[in-house]
């Protein structure tokens, strides 16, 4: 009989251990990550869609996509369309994000859906940005003039529940709609969340969640910084203000 | 008060005993009741006020206890006479942490929104001192089928708890049972309100405080002399 006291035998039992246990999670990580990466693709579809006020289910969600999309397009950071294989809903917004920090700017790739809903175009904008524990996100669409907002829906990974949390609930979100993101002579403004409440006729201002101000900014910090980088195909596609964009590109699928 | 029922291990003679003998019932109905985790240990309290806002997310919290506490036992009893003493305790935690990554897996794959609504509470497990407190009290010292019923006991034991306060924080807070609808539309009409409080957190130490009240006025030999 071994003594399982001593210093070899825990040596080896500890070994043995994390190989069986490192053996198994990995089984069951190969195993499951297709099924675990479809249910987040669902879900981002669920999102886009929720954005211009479609509903959809976990079952009808990628019908629906596809149904309404008309197209999805890359751009650069001229904002110019990027023509190669990478599909706009399968970009990275955080590792598109992070190339700024390594100094590639200029490799950033910024995705754009665009989704035909009643005979009217409407412009989805994938947003990124930082709340007050964690990364925030969410999804801005845009009316055909490319200026009035038809509807946000935002996440969050950790915010405060009852106080940042309160970004993804609806009454947040519907703020949003209608607003505007150029003013009457055509300056980018974004839309600001704004502490104290917005005046009633800001058309640039949402109220900000009392108790929430550092995500609330964060909020205001990433719609500026991320529809300011589709400025430029903004103003390329809808130089006569108003009129149907024009947008060419591969079609979707 | 936690602390003598959890050092105590509890010796069980198997040998002879039938599968589903009084003694191994017992060892899945104490818990329910005499020796609740929640509201006799006072064990497992965060977790417990953590995911309670709604009924769904307690269940599937409940049956991922369940899992874990019940297979943790199992493997720890089995293995138990080869552990060596000196890091038991990381072994015991390896063997608890695997398998709640391996729970986490399952629900991220198969009940996603359940899992998103859980998010860090499944991870959690792991340190759920019910689960260490039974390895440590029951599974080091006993065989693996006894060991395996103490676990699901506890789990359940935990999870019905759970379920009570879920049940009584949603129906007051959202007016809803499983998501369903419960108190009708026209109550509201009538000017009456959803209790905010009631899905905040303080609210389900409350209940669980009044949990313990209503068992041990029923129940005074769970009540410690002075």
């Amino acid at each position: 009989m071994i003594n399982k006291n001593s210093n070899q035998f825990t040596m080896i039992f500890a070994s043995v251990m994390v190989v069986v246990v490192a053996v198994l999670l990995a089984l069951a990580a190969i195993q499951l990550g297709p099924l675990q990466q479809q249910n987040v693709r669902i879900e981002k579809m669920q999102n886009i869609l929720s954005s211009i006020g479609i509903e959809s289910e976990v079952d009808d969600a990628e019908k629906l996509f596809n149904q309404y999309i008309q197209d999805q397009v890359v751009l650069n950071n001229q904002g110019e369309q990027v023509k190669n294989d990478v599909k706009a809903f399968d970009i990275d917004l955080k590792k598109e994000q992070d190339k700024l920090k390594t100094g590639r700017a200029n490799e950033q790739l910024f995705p754009l859906f665009i989704f035909k809903k009643e005979d009217k175009l409407y412009y989805v904008i994938p947003v990124r940005g930082k709340g007050l524990w964690g990364p925030i996100w969410g999804y801005l669409s845009l009316q055909e003039d490319m200026n009035t907002i038809y509807g946000a829906s935002f996440g969050h990974k950790s915010e405060t529940p009852g106080l940042g949390a309160e970004i993804s609930t609806a009454e947040f979100q519907e703020q949003f709609n209608g607003k505007t993101i150029f003013d009457n002579s055509g300056n980018f403004t974004s839309v600001r969340v704004i502490k104290g409440g917005a005046p009633p006729d800001d058309q640039h201002g949402v109220d900000a969640i009392s108790g929430g101000t550092v995500t609330s900014n964060g909020v205001s910090e990433m719609l500026s910084r991320t529809l300011e980088s589709y400025i430029p195909f903004f103003k390329s596609n809808n130089s006569s203000g108003g009129d149907t964009a024009v947008i060419t590109g591969q079609s979707a699928n | 008060m936690s602390t003598e029922t959890v050092k105590a291990p509890v010796k069980i003679k198997v040998a002879g005993d039938g599968l589903f003998s009084s003694k191994n019932k017992k060892l899945v109905t104490d818990p329910l009741n005499d020796s609740n985790p929640i509201t006799v240990q006072v064990l497992g309290i965060c977790s417990a006020l953590a995911v309670t806002t709604k009924m769904e997310p307690s269940i599937v919290m409940a049956l991922a206890v369940t899992v874990v506490c019940a297979f943790s036992n199992l493997v720890i009893s089995l293995i138990r006479n080869i552990i060596p003493n000196r890091i038991r305790i990381i072994v015991q935690l390896t063997v608890v942490a695997a398998l709640v990554i391996l729970v986490d897996q399952f629900l991220k794959a198969y009940v996603y929104d359940v899992s998103k609504q859980l998010s860090v509470f499944v991870g959690l497990i792991i340190t759920n001192c019910i689960i260490m407190g039974r390895l440590e009290a029951f599974a080091m010292g006993n065989k693996p089928w006894p060991a395996f019923l103490d676990g699901i006991g506890n789990g359940m034991g935990y999870g019905l708890i759970l379920v009570l306060v879920s049940a009584v924080r949603e129906l007051f807070g959202a007016g809803e049972l499983m998501g369903m609808r419960i108190i009708p539309e026209s109550f509201y009409k009538m000017g009456y309100f959803n209790n905010g409080l009631a899905i905040l957190p303080p609210m389900a130490l409350i209940i669980v405080g009044v949990i313990i009240w209503i068992q041990r006025s029923k129940n005074p030999k769970l009540v410690e002399s002075k």
